[in-house]
């Protein structure tokens, strides 16, 4: 039961994904990211794995989208930038889509039934013991990407106020 | 077909979906959504693995994904928002160097 939930979830993560990358504005692709990224929460929440879920709808629904808001309201967004954006579109979607099947076909073909059971997933209490137990290392390499990732954006910005051109 | 074959099989069309968008999309904007959602396949794959063996590494790798998808969003947009500044557009084609 909860499997078949989690599908329906997913299809409509996967329809929302596809019209996502084929609209002509950003702010429309933008909505429709964030109906995928909820839409999966909600699978991962039928997949019995609520902290993931949570996490889903705190961190990618919440704060990236939010942070993608605030740099679409720096895009100008009028009927000509989106004509503008149709006509780049309607001239060069043929080839990714040819390579985007090659890629797909690879994956739909490995797959092979396994039995069923029902989905069991991660409690939180589970997921702690694992992340700062045996993968202790792996959270550090994330930590440092992060950290990484700030250092990173700091040094942009600082280039940024200095040479003004 | 199983419940975690059909779901693998979504995460497989997510993925192939992003990786359309970033080939087709000339705008760096939907370049990045259209990463997020090539990122969010192997998010779907990574739970539902975990959900078919009762294994809580499938969440684990998930967070890890997140946390990936969160430096990747926090600097790509930095980028953007360099370049704009630069080429005064939002087209990937303009970019051809990153020297500042």
């Amino acid at each position: 039961m909860s499997w078949a939930i989690a599908i329906w979830a997913g299809a409509l993560a996967l329809a929302a994904a596809a019209l996502a990358v084929t609209r002509d504005s950003v702010v429309h692709a933008l909505l429709l990211l964030l109906g995928a990224l909820v839409a999966l929460a909600a699978a991962f929440f039928a997949l019995a794995a609520p902290f993931a879920g949570a996490i889903q709808l705190l961190i990618y629904a919440g704060a990236v989208v939010a942070v993608f808001v605030f740099v679409v309201m720096t895009v100008e967004a009028g009927t000509e930038a989106r004509a503008r954006e149709r006509v780049l579109f309607a001239g060069a979607w043929q080839v990714p889509a040819v390579v985007a099947v090659l890629a797909l076909a690879p994956m739909l073909l490995g797959l092979r039934g396994a039995g069923e059971g029902a989905p069991a997933g991660a409690g939180a209490a589970a997921l702690g013991q694992l992340m700062f137990g045996d993968w202790a290392v792996v959270t550090e390499l994330v930590s440092l990407l992060l950290i990484a990732g700030m250092i990173g954006v700091r040094v942009l910005r600082r280039r940024q106020k200095g040479g003004r051109r | 077909m199983t419940g975690v074959s059909f779901l693998l099989a979504i995460a497989a069309g997510l993925f192939a979906a992003g990786l359309f968008g970033v080939l087709a999309r000339r705008t760096i904007l939907m370049q990045l959504i259209s990463l997020e959602i090539m990122l969010a396949g192997p998010a779907l794959a990574f739970v539902a693995a975990g959900a078919h063996h009762g294994m809580v590494e499938g969440t684990a790798m998930f967070l890890i994904v997140l946390a990936l998808a969160a430096a990747e969003v926090a600097l790509g947009l930095a980028i953007y928002l360099q370049l704009r500044r630069h080429a005064g557009d939002g087209d990937a084609d303009a970019a051809r160097q990153l020297r500042g």
